[in-house]
């Protein structure tokens, strides 16, 4: 227990929060089998493929010049943000950095407005105005990826203030790589977070690179949840390559955020295959390790242990794939339908038209001019309609691992 | 009316926007058990309670004291405050105030003396404000906490014991609404915050000699009154912008050039500049009189548009 607070202390009484706790490290790395709904299971292994496929379109689309700018892919990753989101509740939060495609699907975000948004479309979801890197859902909660390494942190130490200002039981996850836990916006924002009790999950994706600088040479503690001991929060090491055991390290830490209003720092150790971005020729690292760490894909693993734990068999799996590279095909469509952002809008949505400016100054400058519309919700379109879920449990057949899925390309 | 300083003007208009909305909190170093380290924020903590004036640890890369040390923060106002509404396509709202004394002190040097009011009225997506009255504080900083973008609210710290007069009743200055601080035929003189003071006392000499000079205050940087300016100059003909800021790319070569393109044919002289020397700011008490604006240099660049020696 901290010491309390003086008796004479000149404004004891208007201290009205509980005395910050001790926290206690968690102890190990436990990957447990939680069970899962056998439909559940098939709506995560959908998740994973649809953000790998959606992925890789984008890299064809970007070597056709049709998208632009940073693209930084997520494949091999997927089963960090799939299992973290889906121990989320609809009316939670969640905030990322850059690497962000696979989060805005894990929360249910449309991959045609994603796509459009990619190759600049105004149907985009962010209008075309932010790109790969910056894919905002606010209707889902999700307050989208930020360009600055680190930059995002004390946002989300922000909106597990705001959280606990308003009382609710909600919960913020905040995703970054294990690049951001060097800057300086990391510290401080543990530090608050374990402070002011904030319900915030911070997960680390460390997949041992920042662009070429590997973690050996960038870290002085290479067990990187090991930096909340310093700041007394939770922590804990958790396979990121399996979706099981992150959705078991993120239900433990979940649940502590909600009920006990505390942060935890997680490490989903994980890799991704290619580049840092499109450019990176990726010179750091040698082709065995790649390779070598491509064997333990998280679709890959999943689709085993569907078949082998749930009775799946790979032509459900392989219906699953066909339907969803039906869905992004119908995306590119989509996108190629779409109009890009009219000239006009390039001045809209700079500020918040507002009754406490003078619109005579106002009427001057040309965003303020164009601040007209109040805050706007992206649009939605009909939801696609994935192709009928497999009847039920077909008798157990041996599964061979060959999904299609997670091959490298 | 009643008279107030500007630190009670700011402390109660503070004290009614928390009042009238239990979203407004604050957030800073030493604003609550402390009483604020200029007392601005005094009385607040017992009133709303820890959860809405929070003291936080000298955390500055999320929040700050003063202006001097906001450059730790610059990422995230500068990349995050401003930018977030526009990246997301007009999703997102970034409904926040920071506020805290800038611009030069008494003899505390370089790094705690110093304006960057340009550097944050280059920004688009920021309001900037800086009053320099205390009924200005009063109604510009209502206006600031209401408004629901990054408002930048750059106060004085000479002038928090300014007093002057505050209207009772609930009221509220619109952000980009200029205000005549004198009225004048025969020079305009442009200044905000307390170069405003400074214009006055130069006023007050050249009114001595028999010219009028009229004190235009923008009171907002971003955005700017350009109008009250230019109706003034048609006016005089002449124009003087005072600045505290650094000359180098400072504010007032933007409202120069403004002034050179809308009010040519009114001009009667080069639109002139007095602002603070181009160097850090020096300690010593005889260095800080040279470094900043005094009334002598203004009335000097006044006689040279109006062409007397
Ligand atoms: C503040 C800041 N500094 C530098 C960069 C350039 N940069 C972009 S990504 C990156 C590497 C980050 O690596 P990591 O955090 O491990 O994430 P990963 O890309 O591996 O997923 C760098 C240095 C940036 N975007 N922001
Ligand atoms: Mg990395």
């Amino acid at each position: 227990m901290r010491e309390p607070a003086p008796h004479n202390h000149p404004h004891g009484n208007a201290l009205t929060l509980p005395q910050a706790k001790r926290y206690k490290p968690l102890s190990d790395t436990r990957t447990e089998s939680g069970t899962m709904d056998r439909n559940q299971a098939l709506a995560l292994y959908r998740q994973m493929l649809l953000i790998r496929r959606f992925e890789e379109r984008c890299a064809q689309l970007y070597v056709e010049g049709k998208i632009g700018g940073f693209l930084h892919l997520y494949i091999g990753q997927e089963a960090v943000g799939v299992g973290a989101i889906s121990q989320t509740r609809a009316d939670d939060y969640l905030i990322a950095y850059y690497r962000d495609h696979g989060y805005a699907l894990a929360r249910g975000a449309d991959p045609r407005l994603l796509l459009a948004e990619l190759c600049g479309k105004f149907t985009g979801i962010s209008r075309g105005k932010g790109g790969s890197m910056h894919f905002y859902d606010i209707p889902a909660g999700n307050f989208g990826g930020d360009g600055i390494v680190g930059g995002h942190l004390p946002l989300a130490a922000g909106i597990g203030y705001g959280i606990r200002m308003r009382g609710t039981d909600q919960v913020c996850l905040c995703f970054f790589g294990d690049g951001a836990v060097n800057e300086g916006a990391f510290h401080e924002t543990l530090n608050v977070s374990a402070l002011w009790d904030l319900p915030v999950v911070y997960i680390i994706e460390n997949n041992r690179y920042g662009m070429g600088t590997s973690i050996d040479r960038a870290s002085s503690v290479k067990d990187l949840y090991q930096r909340a001991s310093a700041y007394g929060v939770p922590r804990r090491e958790v396979n990121g390559m399996d979706i099981v055991a992150v959705r078991s390290a993120l239900g433990e830490a979940i649940d502590r955020a909600r009920k006990e209003k505390r942060p935890t720092l997680i490490e989903a150790e994980t890799y991704r295959y290619r580049g840092h971005s499109m450019s990176d020729p990726g010179k750091y690292r040698t082709k065995e390790e790649v390779e070598s760490m491509m064997k333990s894909d998280p679709i890959l693993l999943f689709g085993r242990r569907l078949m082998e734990q749930e009775r799946f068999t790979q032509a459900d799996l392989d219906a699953i794939d066909k339907d969803v590279l039906a869905q992004m095909e119908d995306a590119v469509t989509f996108t190629e339908q779409s109009p890009d952002p009219p000239v006009e809008s390039l001045y809209e949505d700079v500020y918040v038209r507002s009754p406490y400016i003078h619109m005579k100054a106002a009427e001057k400058d040309p965003a303020w001019r164009a601040a007209i519309r109040e805050d706007r919700v992206p649009a939605s379109l009909p939801p696609w309609k994935p192709a009928a879920p497999p009847p039920a449990a077909p008798a157990a057949q041996p599964a061979e691992a060959t999904a299609s899925a997670g091959k490298a390309k | 009316m009643a008279q107030l300083t500007m630190r009670e003007a700011l402390n109660q208009a503070l004290k009614e926007e928390m009042t009238r909305d239990p979203n407004v909190f604050i957030l800073g170093e030493e604003v609550g058990a402390y009483q604020g380290a200029y007392k601005i924020t005094q009385g607040l903590l017992a009133q709303f309670g820890e959860w809405r004036v929070r003291d936080t640890p000298i955390a500055e890369e999320a929040m700050m004291m003063t202006f001097n040390f906001s450059l730790l923060a610059l990422d995230m106002i500068v990349n995050h405050a401003a930018k977030y509404r526009y990246m997301s396509g007009g999703q997102i709202r970034c409904p926040m105030v920071m506020r805290g004394p800038s611009g030069a002190a008494t003899q505390v040097a370089a790094q705690h003396s110093q304006g960057f009011e340009s550097w944050y009225a280059h920004i688009p997506g920021l309001v900037v404000v800086m009053p320099s009255t205390p009924k200005d504080a009063k109604g510009l900083l209502k206006s600031a906490i209401r408004d629901d973008n990054p408002v930048i609210f750059m106060e004085n710290e000479i002038l928090y014991n300014l007093k002057g007069e505050v209207p009772e009743e609930e009221f509220h200055i619109p952000l980009g609404l200029g205000d005549i601080k004198r009225a004048g035929k025969d020079v305009t003189l442009v200044a905000w915050s307390r170069s405003v003071i400074t214009s006055l006392a130069a006023a007050k000499t050249l009114a001595d000699e028999g010219v009028e000079a009229e004190v235009v205050d923008p009171r907002t940087l971003r955005p700017l009154d350009e109008d009250i300016i230019f109706e003034s100059v048609r006016k005089t003909g002449r124009c003087v912008v005072v600045e505290e800021g650094w000359r180098y790319a400072g504010f007032g070569s933007e409202i120069a050039d403004r002034v050179q393109r809308e009010c040519f044919d009114s001009l009667d002289a080069p639109v002139l500049r007095v602002t603070a020397a181009d160097v850090p700011m020096p300690y010593a008490k005889t260095l800080e009189k040279a470094y900043l604006p005094q009334p002598e240099r203004i009335v000097e660049a006044a006689h040279q548009v109006l062409y007397r020696s």
